[in-house]
């Protein structure tokens, strides 16, 4: 034990990948067993804690009648729509906000007002305008995380070198290839890590709009089976969500490691 | 007839909040063609800002700068310049930085190609052309920053203490490879320094500042014979002209202390 101890509690060392996968695993197994010896030992009421073997045979059957994959497909457009329509504009006006004073003054105030109204709060508004279809779910997500995304990416464009622009220049530069040339390449690492941190948050309004008022989606699904106390099917939505949620997560960080292998890790 | 003729130049600026700060007052001087001219100075004497007026990525308060009888108005590919701080585009491999400036200006494909390859010869970094900026160290950065300066071609060279980020053996690694360079081209250049030895083994000639307002305080001629190695820095000459710097330098900080 204290030699296991001296190896691997120095603060910021590498330990080998073996114990690492290890430890992960792990804690994997050891919260799966807990739950198994919770629900199959009956310690939770069933109608609480379902047992693994009724989620899968919930999603084997959610799967069959077609419900879970219609919700899964439903949520999956509602977050891509609105993440993409969002990201389209907060990129290109997020790094202009972060590099031309002028538009930061046009943009800065009304972004940081909205930002700090939670999007919850503008549902009931959004359902009486947009209604409670496929449009309001996708104003929730647009709303939700455009604002972030433009603050986050102002600061990403606010951070590119002085001086990397000012050698530009000396090269040879005018003021449009700098920026097309320097600036945009120079923000791309960070904003392809604002659309993942984005990305995560996106989900949580989507989910939250889902709840409040709709009849498709991962959160109508799990709403839905909690008023005939479906735990099994509860858990279902739920780890569907966390999936997909860890499989964007992943591609996002694919796409950052294949398109940009010249750039320092986020 | 003087290559950059700078003619009493002052720099004024406003700080947020403050009073009017003269950061350099009525600097003059000239660098004659093929000429290596250092600028030596306490730290804050604006020698900076005098390089970047130069660059016009700044301008002056009153004054005038010219090169060739050009007065400067803007940022230009007849004047480059190496930065303290890496500038590398860290997106671009080596090859594509040097590269840069002359994509830039409309060069073909294998002229390009050809330049750039000379230049990344001549700082010494054949076999890493497809390396990105964060594959290399501080030094081969400033070689390839260098490099990238030198492919365009220009007319001044401006550099801004570009080893000063360095350890010291890469730093006088890097005076010996520039001192090599420099011997093959005669470009002429404008080096800011605030490492006394540093400005006495470069340059031709060594223009000390005085601390703020930044103005002219003396210029030593370095009559040390070329070709120069890094060993001079023991001679006896050489000694003697540290001294003499020395002495102007001490008084200024000093007085900026004060």
């Amino acid at each position: 034990m204290r030699p296991f101890l001296e190896a691997y509690t120095a603060p910021k060392k590498e330990i080998p990948r073996r114990v690492y996968l290890t430890v992960s695993a792990l804690v994997g197994i050891s919260i799966f067993a807990f739950w198994s010896v919770l629900s199959y030992g009956e310690l939770v009421r069933p109608d609480f804690l379902p047992k693994p073997i009724e989620v899968v045979q919930a999603a084997i059957s959610g799967y069959e009648d077609g419900s879970l994959i219609v919700n899964t497909g439903v949520s999956l457009t509602e977050i891509m729509a609105g993440f993409v329509l969002a990201s389209i504009f907060a990129v290109p006006l997020g790094i202009l906000m972060g590099s031309f004073k002028i538009v930061e003054a046009a943009v800065e105030p009304v972004a940081n007002f909205m930002r700090y109204i939670p999007v919850s709060a503008l549902i009931p508004l959004l359902i009486l305008w947009v209604g409670i279809d496929i449009e309001e779910k996708i104003a929730v997500i647009f709303l939700g995380t455009f604002f972030q995304q433009l603050i986050l990416i102002a600061d990403v464009s606010r951070a590119v070198s002085h001086d990397l622009l000012d050698v530009s220049y000396t090269l040879g530069a005018d003021r449009r290839t700098v920026v097309t040339r320097v600036l945009i390449p120079a923000t791309m690492p960070g904003v392809v890590d604002t659309l993942r941190v984005t990305l995560g948050w996106a989900w949580t309004y989507l989910v939250v709009a889902e709840l409040v008022a709709a009849n498709q989606g991962l959160g109508y699904f799990i709403l839905n089976s909690m008023r005939g106390l479906f735990t099994d099917q509860i858990f279902l939505g739920i780890m569907v969500i966390g999936l997909l949620g860890l499989i964007t997560d992943q591609l996002f960080k694919l796409l950052r490691d294949r398109l940009m292998p010249w750039a320092s890790e986020s | 007839m003087a290559k950059l003729r700078i003619e009493d130049v002052t720099l004024r600026f406003l700080p947020k909040g403050g009073k009017p700060v003269t950061a350099l007052d009525r600097i003059s001087l000239d660098v004659a063609e093929e000429e290596f001219s250092v600028i030596v100075g306490p730290s804050g004497c604006g020698k900076s800002s005098l390089l970047r007026l130069v660059a016009g990525l700044i301008e002056p308060s009153a004054g005038m700068i010219s090169l060739d009888g050009k007065v400067v108005t803007r940022p230009g590919r007849d004047r480059g310049m190496v930065f303290q701080s890496y500038t590398l585009f860290p997106w671009l491999t080596v090859q594509d930085n040097v590269e840069f400036g002359l994509k830039l200006g409309g060069m073909a494909l294998a002229e390009r190609k050809r330049i750039a390859k000379r230049y990344i010869e001549q700082v010494g970094l054949d076999g890493f052309e497809k390396s990105y900026p964060k594959q290399l160290s501080g030094g081969m950065m400033q070689r390839v920053a260098l490099a990238r300066a030198l492919a365009n071609d220009p007319e001044i060279l401006l550099m801004d203490e570009p080893f000063g980020a360095l350890d010291s053996q890469t730093r006088s690694l890097m005076q010996e490879l520039l001192l090599n360079i420099w011997e093959q081209s005669h470009k002429t250049v404008l080096f800011i320094t605030h490492d006394i030895d540093e400005a006495i083994l470069l340059g031709d000639r060594v223009h000390v500042m005085t601390a703020r307002p930044g103005r002219i305080k003396e210029v030593v001629e370095i009559d040390i014979a070329r070709p120069r190695k890094v060993d001079v820095l023991t001679s006896t000459e050489f000694i003697a002209i540290k001294r003499r710097i020395m002495a102007l330098i001490h008084d200024e900080a000093v007085r900026a202390m004060g």
